[in-house]
């Protein structure tokens, strides 16, 4: 059964950026936090809430619709699936991104894109985040 | 073998607003943090300049293993105390090493003095000096609010600023970082402010490939899984380091009011256990750390009639209810976090506070200082008044709070009092009254820190093992030198069980250094003969040490401590030492 990535439990993050490492680490093979699709940061300071950006898992995705050249394309259950010998960079699919999930890699000029794999959860040592059947 | 690549160095020259590059394979053998600190501190330090000369370097550095493996997360900076005319080190943690590490940099050395006021900006590819005029005498809060809306980076910067106290060179003013972490300890804050630096926003968004992906995941896995699925750093994550108050108190070993005694009657309503209870909401972690020790505390303050309700978040630890709770005879939550508000607004380290503000109390008692100076009375349990005397010296009205400004030890030598001014090497000690191993640790480590070698908690361990007094002094020798490692390293202390020497070699040989646990002993050495012979340059020497009497009359942890004794075990470290 697919699942989806979830992040219901934010009241519970503590801002270790476990999650944000592994994705970068597994996903990226790079050290920094900046490669993850998975985005954790504060809204005015550190007294204040920690919010994250992921991919909501959109059951018919605008990035895979502005996608021509089909390196994202709809994914069963929710999200997408990134073809990366496909993209050719042109980053329409993080325009596309109504809550700024997709950033845009400068270095290798793909996007960041979430595959709802659930390596970032297995980091979690809050139970923050969670995958969920669909 | 070792095997090490180069160190690559920010250099800033504030006078002139130009900066420089360095990539120093030299340097490679320091690793980071503060070996590395320590380096290049001797290269750099004006010997005959007083601390708040322009020329003397603040250097900030971080590690080979920062920001990639589970709780490698602190910063070191170094510079010449002006509280203690000597060696001043401080560390802290949050989002600095992180920033650091992709930002590309090591080090970062500072020196010079601006025109005006200034703050810098630093990314991968900038340093932007930038003026900060409007932010002079803005609380930390504000200037820290301020410059995230100004400064690019969110999520991967860190944001060093002072406040009111450092602007003011108050001699134990610190940095604070990211609003709950701080380079606390010895001064930083003056330097800072004498340099006309009100902060540094550094941002790192790098990206850095990982050489072998794969064996780094294993190495991760190794750490991350002992840190969160043993029960190694349960008690930093839990209860956290104050539910030592409790224990202490009960042991005999707690400073309350001015040390006048060593247990607080009152503990219960200020322990680690009642903080939980009444006022913990939430904790936080360090960048890069899964156990998130940082206990966030909330005071909610009726400020008119008609359920008028404001509130504030203020981190709480062992260190600051000692601080500003016991010491002071401080009996309830709501008082301990207004003080720690203002400490934190106006940038001053926290013990070095309590201390001075503890033997200000006394000095009043006894009648060395007056109310027609002070302008308010210092009593024990009564936060508002101290509040104002807080105020007082950072603002500086009059000839008795400029002295204050430099600390409990001047103030104690001009006016009187030293038999129960809570200094060791000039520094306000921390909250632990455990025996010798304690005192000795305390005066004779470099920066006169409980950190420094962790002297109280061999005392402990002297009563529950019966170690003799010279093994207790080789235990905090041999306890220094390998601080100083896992400090180049900049992993958190809290880890140290964690860091073994399997477990640190492993770590570096995934950044391609390789170094064996006998390489890292030789470091430890190499960086603790270093320290020393920097410091005994700066003008520290121990055959200036002095005691005060009330270290001797409250007994510690059960025992009443004498002289003679004391002067023995100082001789035994000092010979191992080689001070």
């Amino acid at each position: 059964m697919p699942k989806l990535l979830r992040a219901d439990q934010m009241k519970k993050c503590i801002g270790c950026y476990s999650c944000m490492l592994a994705c970068a680490r597994t996903l990226h093979n790079d050290f920094s936090p900046r490669k993850a699709a998975i985005q954790i940061r504060s809204v005015g300071g550190l007294q204040s809430r920690l919010v994250v950006d992921i991919c909501r898992g959109c059951a018919e995705p605008p990035c895979a619709q502005a996608c021509n050249c089909d390196a994202l394309t709809p994914r069963r259950g929710g999200g997408v699936r990134f073809y990366k010998d496909r993209c050719i960079g042109c980053g329409n699919c993080a325009g596309a991104c109504a809550v700024g999930a997709i950033r845009f890699d400068e270095d290798i000029k793909q996007p960041i894109v979430c595959i709802q794999c659930g390596t970032c959860v297995k980091y979690c040592p809050h139970e923050v985040l969670s995958m969920i059947d669909v | 073998m070792t095997r090490t690549s180069s160190i690559r160095i920010l250099d800033i020259n504030l006078t002139n607003k130009k900066f420089q590059i360095q990539e120093r394979e030299d340097l490679a053998p320091f690793l980071g943090g503060t070996g590395l600190a320590t380096k290049l501190f001797a290269d750099h330090v004006a010997y005959d300049k007083p601390p708040l000369a322009l020329e003397q370097p603040i250097i900030i550095a971080c590690g080979p293993l920062s920001a990639i493996f589970p709780m490698a997360t602190k910063a070191v900076a170094v510079f010449r105390s002006p509280l203690t005319g000597e060696w001043g080190e401080t560390h802290a943690g949050m989002r600095v090493a992180l920033a650091m590490r992709f930002a590309g940099f090591r080090a970062i050395i500072i020196h010079g003095q601006a025109e005006h006021p200034v703050y810098l900006t630093i990314g991968a590819n900038r340093v932007d000096f930038k003026d900060a005029t409007p932010l002079w005498g803005l609380p930390t809060n504000e200037t820290g609010r301020i410059l995230r809306q100004f400064s690019p980076g969110q999520g991967f910067r860190s944001c060093l600023r002072i406040g009111p106290a450092g602007e003011k060179q108050v001699a134990f003013a610190n940095v604070n970082v990211d609003t709950y972490r701080h380079f606390g300890r010895l001064g930083l804050g003056a330097v800072f402010g004498s340099k006309r630096l009100k902060a540094v926003v550094i941002y790192g968004d790098k990206s850095e490939p990982i050489p072998d992906p794969k064996q780094y995941r294993k190495v991760y896995d190794a750490i991350y899984n002992l840190a969160v699925n043993t029960d190694i750093m349960e008690k930093y994550h839990g209860l956290g380091t104050s539910g030592n108050i409790a224990p202490l108190s009960a042991l005999g070993a707690l400073p309350t009011e001015n040390l006048q005694k060593n247990s607080f009657e009152r503990s219960q309503a200020i322990s680690g256990e009642a903080f939980a209870r009444d006022s913990l909401v939430r904790k936080v972690a360090c960048t890069g750390c899964p156990v998130g020790c940082i206990h966030i505390g909330i005071r909610r303050k009726l400020f008119a009639e008609g359920h008028e309700y404001e509130s504030t978040y203020l981190a709480y630890d062992f260190e600051l209810i000692y601080a500003v709770g016991t010491l002071l005879g401080m009996a309830t939550q709501e008082q301990i976090y207004d003080l720690i508000e203002y400490v934190e607004q106006s940038s001053m380290d926290v013990m070095s506070t309590g201390v001075l503000l503890a033997w200000l109390t006394e000095a009043y008692q006894k009648g060395i200082v007056t109310k027609e100076e002070l302008g308010v009375e210092p009593a024990f349990n009564n936060a508002e008044n101290y509040i104002e005397i807080m105020e007082n010296i950072v603002s500086q009205p009059n000839e008795l709070y400029r002295l204050l400004a430099r600390g409990t030890n001047q103030a104690a030598h001009e006016l009187g009092g030293q038999e129960y001014a809570l200094t060791l090497g000039n520094h306000e000690m921390a909250g632990y009254h455990t025996g010798y191993g304690n005192l000795v640790g305390l005066a004779l480590g470099p920066r006169h820190s409980h950190l420094d070698n962790a002297g109280y908690s061999f005392d402990q361990k002297a009563l529950r093992s019966n170690l003799s007094r010279e093994q207790v002094v080789r235990e905090i020798i041999t306890e220094e030198k390998w601080r100083n490692v896992l400090n180049s390293l900049c992993v958190c202390l809290f880890a140290r069980e964690v860091y073994t020497k399997e477990n640190i070699c492993a770590a570096l040989a995934c950044v391609n250094i390789y170094m064996d646990g006998e390489e890292l002993d030789k470091l430890g050495e190499e960086v603790f003969r270093l320290k020393n012979q920097i410091r005994l340059q700066l003008g520290y020497n121990p055959d200036n040490l002095t005691f005060a009497d009330r270290f001797f009359k409250t007994p510690a942890l059960g025992q009443e401590l004498n002289r003679e004794t004391l002067a023995d075990i100082i001789g035994m470290y000092r010979n191992l030492a080689g001070i």
